[in-house]
């Protein structure tokens, strides 16, 4: 809590708190890890009971898949331009960057949302089967991270606009960059062994 | 929305009836005794809005002993139930919905809260901090458990109670065999009570790794703040997988999926492992802080340092590690194969080995020291004898093959209840008896605190030894009635004499309470039993600010070694700086109101309500996202004002009271 | 001081009822066959190992509680400064782990040998018997004498029973202390257990695992017969028992408790609930409480009608070791 500002070190780790939340933050993803780990085995132990109902190979859309897994992983990585911008100071282009990577951000959640809505057409709902749950569950929860990161990423951006760049809102911008390549990752692990190993098997 | 309201009460038991009009009369009496009182703002302004780590404990403590009275009295129903062949007291439904309230009362709501608490008070106090990392997040944490105890608690009178016992096991607590809207009070108070756990262990983690004073390695760090710290760990790595279990439970019940049910192919086991991955490691989550209140209540008490520390840390490490790896211990008969079983077995075993380290290590503590028999001590020593039977019983039950014997019967009830109430109740007693004074400046009365240890011990002895006897000859757990043929009846009204013998006990503890809050002394020190860690160095009750001037620590029992070398600084207003500290915030408390309504809802199954009381929760957040509250600084004045008040008395004062 | 005293008593308690018991007459130490007998073995093993750690501990903390007490004497005595011995420490890893290692190959030995028909009987042919436990009754079926009973079953004794586990319902546990161990029954899976009775008599069987209002009442007889009695019985049973039927079938499933009942055929005949379709006899809205907010029920399609172009396949949800869906290797090569 004391407010010494040690200026050798980048903004956002430049206050005693700061460094807190960070390690906090780090600490919750860990617990973020366990959450998603969990879901990824309960697909795992439920991904080929599809108790009469659709399977992986009828529903998924490999184009579409990729494309969403591009405008992902171009989101991070403008995430991390942004992250970049701001250890230059530059309020700006930083700005410009974190708008970009929100695009892309909607964009995937566009997609993804145009997914469900197609498997739900084709009469794949979450009540078909256990396969389906599993699968509507891990990505639902995948996605609604990524909506409650650009929900947060507005509240951020605009209280860059109401104070410019100081520890806080830089800790904030670094400590949203960090949840950001997390989801990232975890759309990966998504990919690989629903999307892929799906339409493999 | 048409609601058939003689359904949404709870009707048609007398006992219920009771309980709603009790409810009633005292929510309108408190209401009026605070208006009358003119404390409304007084509970607003010190304990609503509070952000200070040592109020949380306290409110956490207030929660887990009024849990622990709701607990307590299912445990009663269900004694008075069994207490002889073929009662109609209960009927099977009643008894359903009371052995599960009272498993998840007792383990979530009460040895949690009663833990947290103790940690919220002690652990920065004992590390020299001024608060946790983050006291907001603390003060939020506090309000989702008390949120998540509130509507699990109501569920008795309003809706109907959860009725597939604490571990809930699928498909009985589906849909499919329980329709009722009961189960759902499970999933979700669980649900916002382990949210407010799981942030409690980020915080705590952070606070142990940053915020130790100056000179304390993790080495140097007291016994209770290793196992916090541990404890924490394991919060984080398990609180997770039950906040998944619950949310895939409430998925199924409310929204229709096929996770755990018969239909859909879902898979029933499944949830029994997601289920026992976080529980297990819980039962690790509560009784490791307990054993650290039990290494501060020896060493103190014995007036030697703990022996071999070391061996401690690395016992409580292992104990983490191995809590992890022995969840299929609880379904050794699920028709695993041999090889499983086996493994399991051997891992369950292994716990018994840091375990033993530690039960050693505490006896050595006492060896060559002067044991000063207070009631605090007393609970610490009780611990020994009674956890002994509690951990062999335990190796019995790890031998799978063996377990084939035991499992589901009251050989098993009485395991766990000789390894939970030795070893978290009775450490949690002998926590309240020796940080009372740090908390509220007075001693609980030693005499009645005797009273209150003889009884409770006795009775708990009583009630539970006749199960060992009573599950070798056949008796199942969680049956509600059992034919005079059996020939339990005997040992079985045993038992419930025990439980009354037990409530006694219980009851003497309120009862010392209100004494000594009448009556005690408040003419004592800061360091009424002449201990040996942080907290003492300061006053009693603690100032908001903790510690005027932050100590330096040079060894493990700081303290201690300071009182021998006569290192304890008078007050040198020079020294004195301005104190930062956090303000104070609604936020907490809005958030835990709107959860418990939103969860409410859910609970109902009426799902737009739900979503629309959840914009809520998003507005708390968006508030919070653009609160700068910088805290404020509290004043040299001010602090060397209370400073000398507490400074200047020492001499004279009441001290090593015994 | 007090403390030590207290438990000196209850060592005595404990050790003078557990010890006597080779004499008592608790179920568990009262084994009618081979199964239970050695897991009593185990039992009576690992009680001399606890006896013999409880006491000691019990010794040295009633010692050393007694021998440093604080008393008027020693009021200036203050304790040495000492932190630890790491012999002594090893010592007290090691004796655990000894100890440990010590219980544990005896417990590996009988967890493997559970697994197998009872030493002594391998060649004897084990009679198999279909256990499906539901709200709350047990129904037994002998596939190969075409006969079901519900809530009591005959066997002959001496010979291995393969009891083959399955629930149309919750999940259960089947129990029968004098003869062995207990195994759940879920649906959707089989289970298995091997019990023989030494001698003909009549034990209690019933569910350990909670399953719901009935479940207190959830047991059954078993009754061991010669085999000349036991086939006698199947004849009986064959000449004078009625049939069941589906519609009687269904309607037994319901949560209820049956006294006992036997037939002329077995429900085997078209539904095994270890293999899938218990779903279609599950009725929530019997589950309905007395008090208490009602819940949505969700309507599950029955697999029957169930006919689309994955129906066939996947409608037969095996047990625990499920088959993969290899079968549709060729049919999707198209994506």
């Amino acid at each position: 809590m004391s407010a010494k500002i040690d200026t050798a070190l980048p903004l956002e780790y430049q206050t005693e708190q700061n460094r807190m939340n960070i390690l906090g933050f780090w600490i919750f993803l860990g617990a973020e890890i366990v959450l998603f780990a969990t879901l990824f085995g309960v697909y795992g132990v439920l991904g080929h009971r599809h108790a009469g109902g659709p399977m992986q190979q009828d529903l998924f859309i490999i184009k579409d898949v990729m494309i969403q897994t591009m405008l992902l992983l171009t989101s991070s990585f403008t995430m991390g331009i942004a992250i970049f911008e701001m250890r230059r100071h530059q309020l700006k282009g930083m700005l410009v960057w974190l708008v970009i990577t929100l695009l892309l951000g909607g964009g995937f959640l566009y997609m993804e949302i145009q997914e469900f809505t197609h498997y739900v057409h084709q009469g794949a709902t979450m009540q078909t089967s256990a396969f389906l749950s599993s699968f509507f569950v891990l990505l639902g929860t995948h996605g609604l991270h990524v909506t409650l990161g650009i929900g947060w990423a507005v509240l951020l951006i605009i209280q860059l606009l109401q104070r410019g760049l100081t520890p806080v809102t830089a800790r904030k911008t670094f400590i949203i960059g960090l949840y950001w390549h997390f989801l990232d990752v975890v759309w990966i692990f998504i990919f690989t062994f629903v999307y892929l190993a799906g339409l493999v098997s | 929305m048409g609601i058939n309201w003689s359904e949404f009460f709870v009707t048609g038991d007398p006992l219920i009836l009771a309980s709603q009009i009790a409810i009633v009369l005292t929510s309108v009496g408190a209401v009026a005794a605070l208006t009358y009182f003119k404390k409304w703002k007084w509970l607003w302004k010190d304990w609503l809005t509070t952000v200070d780590h040592k109020k949380i404990g306290i409110l956490y403590i207030l929660v887990g002993i009024l849990m622990f009275f709701r607990g307590g009295v299912d445990g009663l129903m269900m004694r008075a139930q069994t207490s002889v062949p073929e009662n109609t007291f209960l009927d099977a439904q009643h008894y359903n919905e009371v052995f599960t309230t009272h498993g998840v009362v007792m383990i979530l709501f009460v040895a949690m809260p009663l833990l947290i608490g103790v940690m919220n008070f002690v652990v920065p106090l004992q590390i020299g901090a001024r608060d946790v990392a983050f006291p907001q997040l603390n003060a939020l944490s506090f309000w989702l458990t008390f949120s998540g105890a509130m509507l699990f608690n109501i569920s008795f009178v309003i809706g109907g109670s959860p009725d597939a016992g604490w571990t809930s096991y699928f498909p009985l607590a589906g849909k499919e065999f329980s329709p009722g809207i009961g189960n759902n009070f499970y999933a979700v108070a669980l649900q916002i009570a382990g949210a407010g756990t799981l942030m409690s262990g980020i915080n705590f983690v952070v606070t142990i790794l940053k915020m130790r004073i100056k000179g304390m390695t993790m080495l140097k760090m007291p016994m209770f703040t290793w196992t916090s710290f541990i404890t924490s760990i394991i919060i984080v790595a398990s609180f997770p997988i039950f906040t998944v279990a619950l949310a895939l439970m409430t998925f199924d019940r409310i929204f229709g999926t096929h996770f755990f049910t018969i239909s859909g192919g879902g898979m029933d086991m499944l949830w029994a492992n997601l289920f026992w991955l976080w529980g297990h490691p819980e039962v690790y989550i509560v009784v490791l802080p307990a054993f650290g209140i039990l290494s501060e209540v020896i060493s103190t008490f014995a007036r030697k340092t703990l022996y071999g520390y070391k061996s401690m840390v690395i016992s409580i490490t292992l104990i983490a590690v191995l809590s992890m790896l022995v969840w299929v211990h609880h379904f050794f008969t699920m028709g695993n194969s041999s090889a499983a079983n086996s493994f399991f077995s051997i891992t369950t075993m292994m716990i018994a080995i840091p375990t033993g380290v530690k039960v050693f290590n505490w006896l050595f503590t006492m060896r060559k020291g002067r044991i000063k028999f207070t009631t605090a001590m007393l609970w610490a020593l009780a611990f020994v004898p009674n956890f002994v039977i509690g951990g062999v019983t335990g190796v019995m039950l790890a031998m799978a093959a063996a377990d084939y014997q035991y499992h589901n019967t009251l050989f098993l009830v009485a395991h766990f209840h000789y390894v939970l109430i030795p070893g978290v109740v009775f450490p949690l007693f002998a926590a309240f008896y020796y940080w009372w004074p740090k908390m509220f400046g007075y001693i609980l009365n030693e005499k009645i605190g005797k009273w209150h240890f003889w009884l409770f011990t006795i009775g708990f002895n009583l009630t539970f030894m006749p199960m060992f006897f009573l599950g070798l000859d056949g008796a199942v757990r969680r049956a509600y009635t059992y034919s005079e043929e059996t020939g339990f009846g005997p040992l079985m009204l045993t038992s419930a004499i025990g439980a009354i013998i037990l409530a006694a006990g219980f009851a003497v503890l309120v009862y010392n309470i209100y004494w000594s809050a009448r009556y005690a002394d408040r003419n004592i020190s800061n360091d009424p039993w002449d201990a040996r860690t942080l907290e003492w160095a300061t006053a009693s009750p603690v100032q908001h600010y903790n510690f005027a001037v932050l100590p330096e620590v040079k060894s493990l029992d700081a303290f201690w070694h300071m009182k021998k070398n006569n290192e304890i600084k008078t007050l040198n207003e020079d020294e004195i700086e301005e104190i930062h500290m956090p303000s104070n915030t609604w936020i907490p408390f809005y958030m835990g109101n709107v959860f418990l309504v939103a969860g409410f809802f859910l609970v109902f199954e009426w799902t737009i309500a739900a979503a629309i009381a959840s914009i809520g929760i998003f507005a708390g957040l968006i508030f919070r996202s653009f609160d700068y509250d910088e805290g404020f600084h509290v004043h040299k004045d001010e602090i060397i004002k209370t400073e000398s008040s507490w400074r200047n008395v020492g001499k004279g004062v009441k001290n090593h009271v015994s | 001081m007090k403390a030590s005293k207290l438990s000196l008593v209850l060592t005595t308690l404990l050790g003078a009822v557990l010890l006597s018991g080779c004499e008592n007459n608790m179920v568990v130490f009262q084994p009618q066959g081979p199964a239970a007998r050695s897991i009593l073995d185990l039992i009576n093993f690992s009680l001399v190992m606890m006896f013999a750690i409880i006491i000691i501990v019990f010794a040295l903390f009633g010692f050393i509680v007694w021998k440093y007490r604080e008393k008027k004497e020693n009021l200036d005595y203050e304790p040495p400064e000492e932190h630890g011995n790491t012999v002594l420490e090893i010592i007290w890893t090691l004796i655990p782990i000894i100890i440990v290692v010590a219980l544990t190959i005896p417990t590996v030995k009988t967890i493997y040998a559970l697994d197998k028909i009872p030493k002594g009987y391998e060649e004897k042919e084990p009679l198999v018997v279909n256990v499906t436990s539901a709200d709350w009754k047990w129904i037994f079926s002998y596939p190969e004498q075409g006969i079901e009973t519900v809530n009591y079953v005959n066997i002959p004794e001496d010979r291995p029973i393969d009891f083959r586990l399955t629930s149309a319902s919750t999940m259960q546990s089947f129990w029968i202390p004098s003869l062995g161990g207990q195994k759940y029954s879920m649906a959707n899976a089989e289970t298995q257990l091997y019990l023989v009775a030494d001698n003909p008599g009549s034990y209690m069987g019933r569910n350990t695992n909670f399953n719901g209002k009935g479940y207190a009442e959830m047991e059954f007889e078993v009754q061991s017969q010669t085999q000349k009695d036991f086939d006698k019985w199947v004849k009986e049973v064959k000449a004078t028992a009625p049939k069941l039927s589906e519609k009687e079938y269904e309607k037994m499933l319901e949560p209820s408790h049956l006294g006992r009942k036997t037939f002329s055929n077995t429900h085997l005949d078209w539904v095994d609930h270890s293999k899938g379709q218990s779903q279609n006899y599950i009725k929530p809205e019997l589950y309905k409480r007395e008090h208490g907010y009602p819940g949505k029920i969700f309507k599950e399609e029955k697999l029957e009608t169930d006919h689309n172009q994955h129906g066939t396949d996947h409608s037969q949800h095996g047990n625990m070791n499920e088959e993969t869906n290899d079968s549709h290797g060729g049919e999707h090569n198209g994506h």
